[in-house]
């Protein structure tokens, strides 16, 4: 009886397996093609750009997936990046001789607080995540752009050692995308290994049904939410020190490669399903996808298109996929 | 009496109040506010927003949703420009764009009821799909040389009044959406899809065509709005109308609309719409920055369920305390 009900879940398990596969080999391929191309996309140099390209995306993809994995949305992360970016790049370059870990803390606890707030508002103002993230959105933007008041922190203004800390390297690897390893390594464990993360998948899939089993729904929605604010916080440090120049526009439209690079990376928008390495892998499928072009010399406009074709190919081979489980589910119990 | 009280304390009735005194407000502290110059700014400025929220509200109604309205606006505008360029006459293009909004609503329309996909992520698929598509179609120039005659007419006033004539297809829509929406049996049904689309389908509404319809209406209009767009700012461009999706879902769901379906008004939803470019435009006289109003846009958008939600919670403890009181004597 037991082999019995492992063989479907196996299955199962095979076909999420697969679901990841599919972006590896879609991104395999697409290496091999513009390597074939141009053998420079493969050069050390090229490769190392694009890590750190994805790196900010990564991180915050990681907290989006667990946020989408609860059966949320976090629209705001863009805003929050702004906050944290243009708020450590003023601390930095006001006091000049701050340790990185100070900066990073810094960006994180920004986050975090922002985080916390989107979760009160979800979880015990009852106001359904979209709304409170697209009005966050709104806010956390508002409270950047009051904050700088037209100004923007320039590269000759941040102190040296935290505008190196976004090139260097520690044994071959640069610091950045370390970061980004770290960070999704950490939450993929949290989430495959351990009961909060366990308890995430069990609200995406039946939030009633969660409640009822006694899970504490209330705790890890908010705690959803603040890891995805904190890690856009983050993401913000990072973005000050890869790119130097901040004003208040700092990451506009993030959201949007966000959440298209966790749905790509195989999460399902209505929750409980995928894996955090999924989106970021789909974080690196977008980013190589955009380098991919410019060494093909294709124009760059086609990238935002194909962005939004893979969304929803990615969206719809996620149905396939449901459609053939709750099939085979169905004949399994026409035979009981 | 009830009835009464419940109609006075619902969301879209105080957004309307609220939007009247905005407005009255003002007009009596906000130097130039209420000149005639400035209310045929505010009606231009509110005009693709008030065009595309008409059908993303019956969206929204049946607990849909369509991010893709602004990149809709953007490849038709960008689509425009290449057409221009080409030599068609304007009346076609005007046409053609229309009917290309409609046909990019057929996709999304296609993808959610056809295939079953959720329509927020699809959306927003074709959110990214159909802006790009306007910079495949047009790169970043701009299309600028329209004939004044189309431009003028977009910015001209009727009469002597400081209605925009734009304003007229504005009303005549939001009439006919109006009474869609609250005085036909259609309406009626995209309200009980949104309150559940099961029951609605077993009571034979179908569910699935009227949802896919709704979507095609909803690229029509954005394809409308931006032809309109293009001709008001003389300049067909991909970017145009980028991030105008937000705006519209905030105003749809500041007027009382809930995101879960099922529930909301058009009179409120026009509301929505007035105070947000009402506020906008007197922040903007008073030389508030434009960005630090996102802040209010935010806030009221929170607000806008938040407090609905909290009055209720209340209601409900009063009436479990006096509950209790009763039962204990």
């Amino acid at each position: 009886m037991s082999s019995l009900a492992t063989a479907p879940a196996a299955a199962l398990q095979g076909l999420l397996r697969a679901r990841e596969l599919g972006i590896v080999l879609a991104l395999a391929a697409l290496v091999a093609y513009t390597a074939a191309g141009n053998p420079r996309f493969l050069s050390g140099q090229s490769i190392r750009d694009i890590l750190l390209n994805t790196a900010i995306l990564a991180v915050m993809a990681a907290g989006q997936a667990v946020v989408v994995i609860t059966r949320n949305i976090d629209l705001s992360v863009g805003s929050v990046l702004a906050v944290s970016a243009f708020g450590v790049a003023t601390l930095m370059s006001a006091n000049p001789s701050l340790p990185i870990v100070v900066a990073l803390l810094a960006g994180l606890a920004v986050g975090a607080a922002c985080g916390l707030l989107n979760g009160v508002l979800v979880r015990y103002g009852r106001v359904p995540a979209l709304v409170v993230t697209l009005g966050t959105l709104y806010i956390y933007r508002g409270v950047t752009y009051s904050w700088a008041g037209g100004q923007q922190v320039n590269a000759d203004e941040l102190p040296p050692h935290f505008l190196r800390f976004a090139n260097d390297s520690i044994l071959g690897v640069p610091w950045l995308v370390l970061i980004a390893v770290v960070v999704i390594g950490g939450v993929s464990l949290m989430m495959r290994n351990y009961r909060l993360g366990r308890e995430m998948y069990a609200m995406g899939s039946s939030p009633q049904a969660a409640e009822l089993a006694g899970i504490r729904v209330a705790r890890n929605t908010i705690g959803a939410f603040l890891l995805s604010g904190a890690l856009a916080g983050l993401a913000g440090v990072l973005f000050a020190a890869r790119f130097g120049t901040v004003d208040a526009a700092a990451g506009t439209g993030y959201e949007l490669n966000v959440v298209a690079a966790v749905v790509v990376g195989g999460v399902a928008v209505f929750g409980g399903s995928g894996t955090v390495w999924g989106a970021g892998l789909g974080a690196l499928l977008l980013t190589v996808i955009g380098s991919a072009l410019a060494v093909l010399d294709i124009n760059q406009f086609w990238q935002q298109a194909i962005v939004g074709a893979l969304i929803v190919l990615a969206i719809g081979a996620d149905r396939l996929v449901a459609v053939r489980i709750a099939g085979s589910l169905r004949k399994r119990d026409s035979h009981v | 009496m009830s009835d009464l009280r419940r109609r006075v304390a619902s969301w879209d009735v105080l957004v309307v109040l609220l939007t009247v005194v905005v407005l009255v407000t003002a007009a009596g502290v906000v130097e130039n506010f209420g000149t005639s110059r400035n209310a045929t700014f505010l009606v231009l400025d509110l005009l693709p927003i008030a065009l595309v929220a008409l059908p993303m509200t019956l969206i929204i109604v049946t607990g849909e949703i369509d991010l893709s309205v602004a990149s809709t606006l953007g490849l038709c505008s960008a689509v425009m420009g290449l057409l221009w360029n080409n030599g068609l006459s304007l009346e076609s293009i005007i046409g053609i764009c229309v009917l290309l909004g409609a046909v990019l609503g057929v996709v999304n329309g296609f993808l959610v009821t056809a295939l079953g996909l959720p329509s927020l992520a699809v959306t927003i698929g074709t959110l990214a799909l159909y802006r790009g598509l306007a910079f495949v179609v047009l790169g970043d120039g701009a299309v600028a040389d329209f004939p004044l005659a189309f431009t003028g007419w977009v910015t001209g006033t009727i009469g002597g009044t400081p209605i925009p004539n734009v304003g007229i297809p504005l009303v005549v829509l939001a009439v006919l959406f109006g009474v869609a929406l609250h005085a036909t049996p259609f309406g009626r049904s995209l309200f009980a899809i949104g309150a559940n689309a099961q029951a609605a389908h077993f009571s034979g509404i179908r569910v699935a065509r009227t949802t896919f319809w709704l979507y095609v209406l909803s690229g029509a209009v954005a394809g409308l709005a931006g032809v309109l767009w293009t001709l008001r700012y003389s300049s067909a461009r991909a970017d145009n109308g980028a991030g105008l999706e937000l705006a519209v879902v905030a105003a749809v769901l500041l007027g009382g609309v809930s995101i879960f379906g099922g529930k909301g008004t058009l009179p409120g939803v026009l509301a929505g719409v007035v105070l947000l470019a009402a506020l906008q435009n007197a922040l903007r006289l008073e030389d508030v920055s434009g960005q630090a109003l996102n802040i209010v846009t935010g806030v009221l958008l929170v607000a806008s369920v938040l407090l609905p939600n909290i009055a209720t919670s209340i209601r409900t403890s009063w009436q479990r305390r006096r509950l209790r009181r009763a039962a204990a004597q």
